[in-house]
């Protein structure tokens, strides 16, 4: 495939690997007040792509700081059709790729649901309590309206099914870093490196490790293997506590810092 | 005799073949629902988990293994009560399942025994649960006492506080019990919090779910370790309707749905059979085959209660136990087929139900099974000079605290 032919969020990551760079995707929880105004100053801080949650009341993959703010997003009357609304209405020069849980997507109809991501903007989208064995229906869906669909590889995913997992993949390949939900860690697993290793020997796609991932020198030593990361918990725990766009897009940068510097 | 070994035997062949209570199809559906919606961490663990219960459930020593410990430990079979002063005040006659009389005071215990053999088996150390009422974390907490392994339930904050007998049982057992402070801070936060654990520690932990809930394969698994609820009463309603009965089969068939299972362990004994009525009884509050439609939580598809968005709704019920705003797979496929019907009873029905059996036949049923016992009281005229079968899930001792407040000073 030729890079003109790459939806938005896969050419981005690929022009920053092929520059020798490593990619870099912060996580926002949508819906939150204000949370237009964090994606700009997010995308001006280096990140090569957004990945946008829509809140879930039951989010069985997160820990206590995303539980936080979906909850609080839902509070202030979050959303799926408002957020993908509001992304429709953004224009800040970085791809965008939505996390959520299958029922919300379920509820608003697949191809609903998708045919709205593509007029959002929107090219890929992450669902983590979708697994290669209830991925059908969707990725049909997805498939036809033109988004691609990020899986997750895990820890405990066996050889053979790494291979139908990358297969069924698009966008880039999330690994997860560690065994356990979304969180700040004081360190990086040991896992994070041997699962983005285990992906890198068998993909081309980008290998991005999420999960734990908490500090710019984590980010820089887990992309001595990877091609980059998703940070989630570490981010968002800054909107809750400080809610300025500045101090976010600081952190932010410091982990752009962290990768250019290798 | 000999014919009598031979009727039940034939019996239960046409029991297995039925695709009511049959294995599920595909990746565990019922229907078109159930399956595997987890994160992917958890997926090699489940397909694990699906081999080695078929391994074990084909096993013969596992089998003897299992039935000991039901028999000996947990007092199997359980009786089945015929209640004259009761059945005689609503026009038909009425009979018990008891599952109330099991150690540990509810039907949970046949599937925590099971569960946790199959722990074992599979190496693993440390089981984790979720509760609502606190009669699967007590009976988890039981089990992993008995075969020494590490215990840690997840239980909804508020239903620790309307609970508290049991979480003193759980802690006295040795088991550690940590409150679930999201969302509605019960039984639905309590899965979640069980789930996430779950993802962080499948390598040496097992999740002990408490019903015929959530993925692949619990929801099979589960009801077939509560398969002998609905086997032992198939055979005992046979006697207790006498030769001249046409089938020796109750007319209806009645069990309260917090997420399904001791509905699920006695329908499986008389689904294959179109003349038995089954019904499932939820709370008004907590009616996900009643208000809801279909949904993804869990791990499972199924009925849920949910706003237009999809985000999950939090149930409201007197009792823990059944407020839950999902249901497990099977029994929407069994709704949808129109195999079993679902009412709904209100939390002012069930505790008229719950002093109802108190007095006329001295037993206190958990509010969960009440809600079945509601049932027959509202529908008496329609079940006139019938045969009635409820499954007695559980014994109200866990409940009487929270009535000594709802009741005061009425009694
Ligand atoms: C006595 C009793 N019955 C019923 C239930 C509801 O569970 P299920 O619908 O799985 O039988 C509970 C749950 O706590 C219970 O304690």
């Amino acid at each position: 495939m030729s890079a003109s032919d790459l939806l938005p969020f896969q050419a981005s990551l690929e022009a920053r690997r092929s520059s020798g760079g490593k990619c870099l995707v912060p996580y926002l929880t949508g819906g939150l007040p204000g949370w237009e105004l964090m994606l700009e100053a997010v995308a001006s801080a280096g990140a090569d792509g957004i990945e946008v949650g829509i809140p879930f009341s039951d989010p069985v993959m997160d820990g206590p700081i995303i539980q936080e703010s979906s909850e609080l997003a839902l509070a202030a009357g979050a959303t799926p059709p408002g957020i993908l609304d509001g992304l429709s209405r953004l224009d800040i020069g970085v791809p965008l790729a939505v996390m959520t849980y299958v029922n919300l997507v379920y509820r608003f109809g697949y191809e609903r649901f998708a045919d709205s991501m593509v007029k959002a903007g929107v090219s890929a989208a992450i669902l983590p309590d979708m697994p290669l064995e209830e991925a059908g229906d969707w990725c049909g869906a997805a498939d036809a309206a033109g988004v691609q669909t990020v899986m997750l590889a895990a820890p405990t995913t066996p050889d053979e099914r790494l291979l139908r997992v990358v297969e069924r993949c698009g966008g880039f390949v999330y690994a997860v870093g560690l065994l356990g939900i979304t969180g700040e860690r004081d360190s990086l697993a040991a896992s994070a490196k041997v699962i983005a290793k285990r992906l890198k020997d068998v993909t081309d796609l980008p290998v991005l490790v999420g999960v734990g991932i908490s500090t710019p020198e984590q980010a820089a030593e887990v992309c001595e293997v990877a091609d980059g990361v998703v940070v989630g918990s570490a981010i968002v725990r800054r909107v809750l506590e400080t809610g300025s766009p500045e101090s976010v897009a600081d952190f932010v940068g410091s982990f752009r810092e962290a990768l250019d510097k290798g | 005799m000999n014919n009598d070994l031979k009727n039940q035997a034939d019996e239960l062949a046409q029991v297995f073949a039925s695709d009511m209570v049959g294995a599920p199809t595909g990746v565990g559906r019922f229907g078109e629902f159930g399956g595997m919606f987890v994160p992917e961490t958890l997926v090699p663990a489940l397909h694990e988990l699906e081999a080695a219960f078929k391994d074990a459930w084909a096993d013969p020593v596992f089998r003897n293994e299992l039935d000991t410990l039901l028999a000996d430990y947990a007092g199997r079979p359980s009786p089945l009560t015929r209640c004259d002063r009761l059945g005689e005040q609503l026009g038909f006659q009425l009979y018990l399942k008891r599952e109330d009389l099991n150690h540990t005071g509810s039907h949970k215990i046949n599937n925590v025994l099971g569960q946790a053999l199959l722990a074992k088996r599979m190496g693993k150390t440390r089981l984790v649960a979720e509760t609502g009422a606190g009669q699967h974390g007590v009976a988890t907490a039981t089990a992993a006492a008995l075969m020494d392994m590490e215990c840690l339930v997840y239980m909804g904050e508020v239903d620790i506080a309307r609970q508290e007998l049991n979480v003193f049982r759980m802690r006295l057992l040795g088991a550690e019990v940590t409150p679930a402070v999201s969302g509605s801070r019960t039984l639905k936060d309590a899965v979640n919090e069980a789930m996430r654990d779950w993802v962080g520690t499948v390598e040496h932990t097992y999740y002990c779910l408490g019903s015929v809930l959530g993925p692949h394969p619990y929801p099979w698994m589960v009801r077939e370790f509560h398969r002998v609820i609905g086997t032992e009463a198939a055979v005992q309603c046979r006697v207790a309707l006498g030769a001249d009965h046409p089938t020796g089969r109750p007319d209806v068939v009645v069990a309260c749905i917090g997420g399904g299972s001791n509905a699920a362990g006695i329908f499986s004994g008389f689904a294959a059979f179109p003349e038995v009525d089954l019904v499932g009884v939820e709370p008004e509050g907590g009616a996900a085959i009643g208000h809801g439609i279909p949904g993804i939580v869990h791990g499972m598809k199924s009925y849920l209660m949910q706003d237009e968005f999809g985000q999950v709704s939090e149930a409201q019920s007197i009792s823990a136990g059944l407020d839950y705003p999902g249901v497990g797979p099977e029994h929407a496929h069994l709704a949808d087929s129109g195999r079993a019907k679902y009412e709904q009873v209100s939390d002012a029905e069930v505790i008229d139900a719950f002093q109802l059996l108190s007095r006329t036949e001295g037993i206190i049923p958990a509010l969960e099974p009440a809600h079945a016992l509601a049932w027959v009281v509202r529908e008496k005229e329609s079940l006139a000079g019938k045969n009635v079968l409820i499954n007695m899930s559980g014994r109200g001792d866990k409940d009487v605290g929270q009535m000594m407040e709802v009741l005061g000073d009425t009694l």
